[in-house]
């Protein structure tokens, strides 16, 4: 915000924050975030749930009992601690296949909005272009092509999915150019450069945010039907993807703890973000501000 | 109108050359080498490179993408690798089978959604607005995978309500098979859809002519569904069209599941085989379809919105 807000009265950030706070649902939402982000982390250091790759081929496809929570799959692994590791690799795919979709988004459609012209025409052309092929075919596309694994997939869905982050960003941008502060910027020497990101983009960081954690989302449901079609993770990672398209020959045999726990860990998750976002949409909108 | 028309028609020229460039790209460049992976993984140099100077791949790069387009133009895409069908063909064969899951299941969905939303917009706030749009949440966090999984255990395998997979070609047979994909079809849109028309609902009840027609004493009934409705219609017809492209690829999640012979379900197949050609033909022909019904959607957008026209 501009220092002439701030005299004025509270930040928008401040003023979305103390919003927040009084929604019961959102404080709840974002503590859920951060336990997985933390059980994420626990997963990834070793130090909860080690037992996730341990074979024991005596006890394969274990009911759930009080050894293991959620039964054992094939292996005999525990499903609990799979599910649990699981975290890690949708959190990865969240957080860099949405950060790099953003980040390509906000980059091309800060770079079109503020400048207008040719740039504007070619970036608009371009991202046209993508939007013309339909997500999940193009999707697919991509990660065949560039075959399976982490790495691929993290960078199949950020190269594939910035176009509705580039069209928001562009669209803020041309609404924000033309305004007194930005004048004000330039009047005092700031650069294009300057005036870009320090002074414009932090002006659209909330729709950015917001736009983010859609991307995070959706990228975590790509996670799955990319594993179902053979474009997920490595084999033997653990991933929710792979324990639920794996569940298309367990169920048949019975086997349902699988598909349950990788369901019930995933379905927190992206319940938690999706409302949350909805609580820092209705907090920043600028209609809705001093109700 | 008419500048309008041939000025967004014009604008299609940049976009098909922008999607077939990407396509070209995407499985000639940076898919690796299209002649080794015709050839398979134990053939020899001379096998690879007879089979490129077979497919055109020795010319410049300029020539193999007029090549590319020229294939486009006459709906000639060559063969399939593991079937050795013709492409066109196992096209055209598989559009029936996929619009009778997909038209029914949106049709239906449909039907369920736009009054339940025009509704739940009337009923903003209230207690059941609030559980409805929790459910619905609810709804879309679960992965499409699931609701398919648990429909079909449950459903056909466990209780024996439907058969589990399979296909019958004949009209009056493959009901049977489609009944329940277009179930499954229609629970996991219900969520996302309703979050959506309730969204274009509510907005629309803010607007003036909406207190208008309240102050000068028409029903609630006649509002919603004269009023309302009908100024809704635009954004729900711009869905529709913009649908119709996924109707014709049907589900590639639902027919792999079902074996239902459609187009979603030979994409799956060609993925798991690695066939390029297919896959590289299905992707180029969905994608000009999808150009096609974006022009045909903000064409009508402009006959029912003289608005768009101007800008």
């Amino acid at each position: 915000m501009t220092s002439a807000q701030n005299t004025q009265g509270r930040s928008l950030w401040a003023d979305a924050i103390r919003k927040i706070k009084k929604n019961r649902i959102a404080v709840v939402s974002f503590w859920i975030i951060i336990a997985y982000i933390g059980l994420a982390a626990l997963c990834a250091m070793d130090l909860v749930f080690t037992s996730y790759s341990l074979v024991d081929n005596t006890i394969p496809y274990q009911a759930p009992s009080s050894a293991h929570w959620f039964g054992t799959d094939l292996f005999g692994r525990d499903v609990l601690a799979r599910a649990a590791h699981g975290t890690v690799t949708s959190l990865i795919v969240g957080f860099v296949g949405a950060g790099l979709s953003v980040l390509i988004g906000t980059l091309l459609g800060a770079l079109a909005g503020y400048f207008g012209g040719l740039v504007d025409e070619l970036i608009t052309w371009f991202y046209s272009t993508l939007d013309n092929i339909p997500y999940i075919l193009l999707l697919v596309a991509f990660s065949f092509v560039s075959g399976p694994g982490l790495k691929t997939l993290c960078l199949a869905i950020g190269l594939t999915s910035w176009v509705g982050h580039c069209r928001l960003v562009r669209s803020e941008f041309i609404k924000q150019r033309g305004q007194e502060y930005v004048q004000g910027a330039f009047s005092m020497g700031a650069s294009h450069a300057r005036r870009i990101f320090v002074h414009i983009l932090p002006n659209t960081l909330h729709l950015i945010l917001i736009s983010f954690s859609l991307g995070f989302v959706s990228a975590i449901k790509s996670e799955v039907i990319l594993s179902y079609l053979g474009l997920g993770v490595e084999p033997g990672t653990p991933s929710w993807g792979m324990m639920i398209s794996d569940a298309k020959l367990e169920l048949s045999r019975g086997v349902w703890w699988g598909l349950a726990a990788a369901t019930v860990f995933m379905f927190f998750l992206v319940l938690a973000f999706t409302l949350f976002n909805d609580a820092v949409r209705d907090a920043t909108d600028p209609k809705l501000r001093d109700k | 109108m008419l500048k309008y028309t041939i000025r967004r028609i014009l604008y299609v020229i940049p976009i098909l050359f922008g999607v077939t460039l990407v396509c070209f790209l995407l499985f000639n460049v940076a898919g690796g080498d299209p002649a080794a992976q015709a050839a398979g993984k134990y053939a020899t140099v001379e096998q690879i490179e007879s089979i490129r100077a077979e497919l055109g791949l020795n010319q410049p790069i300029y020539l193999q993408y007029l090549d590319y387009l020229k294939q486009i133009l006459t709906f000639d895409f060559g063969r399939s690798w593991s079937t050795k069908q013709k492409i066109s063909e196992m096209f055209w064969s598989g559009v029936g089978p996929s619009l009778s899951v997909t038209v029914p299941g949106f049709l239906i969905t449909l039907m369920i959604t736009i009054p339940l939303s025009l509704v739940l917009g009337y009923l903003r706030d209230s207690f059941i607005d609030r559980t409805a749009m929790v459910v619905c949440l609810a709804l879309i966090s679960i992965s499409s995978l699931v609701y398919i999984l648990a429909g079909q255990y449950f459903l056909a395998y466990l209780w024996g309500m439907f058969p589990i997979s399979g296909w019958d070609s004949s009209w009056t047979g493959r009901w049977e098979y489609t009944t329940l994909p277009i179930l499954i079809m229609v629970v996991l849109s219900l969520g996302g859809q309703i979050l959506f028309f309730r969204t274009i609902f509510i907005e629309e009840l803010s607007k003036d002519y909406v207190r208008t027609a309240r102050a000068k004493g028409l029903s609630n009934k006649k509002v919603l569904t004269k009023h309302i409705l009908r100024n809704a219609l635009i954004p729900i017809i711009t869905l529709v069209v913009l649908q119709v492209p996924f109707l014709i690829l049907g589900s590639l999640l639902l027919e792999s599941f079902f074996g239902i012979p459609g187009l979603g379900g030979l994409l799956v197949t060609a993925i798991n085989n690695a066939d390029f050609p297919v896959i590289k033909a299905m992707i180029v022909i969905l994608t000009i379809l999808y150009t096609t019904f974006n022009l045909i959607s903000d064409l009508l957008y402009a006959v029912v919105d003289p608005k768009v026209r101007l800008q």
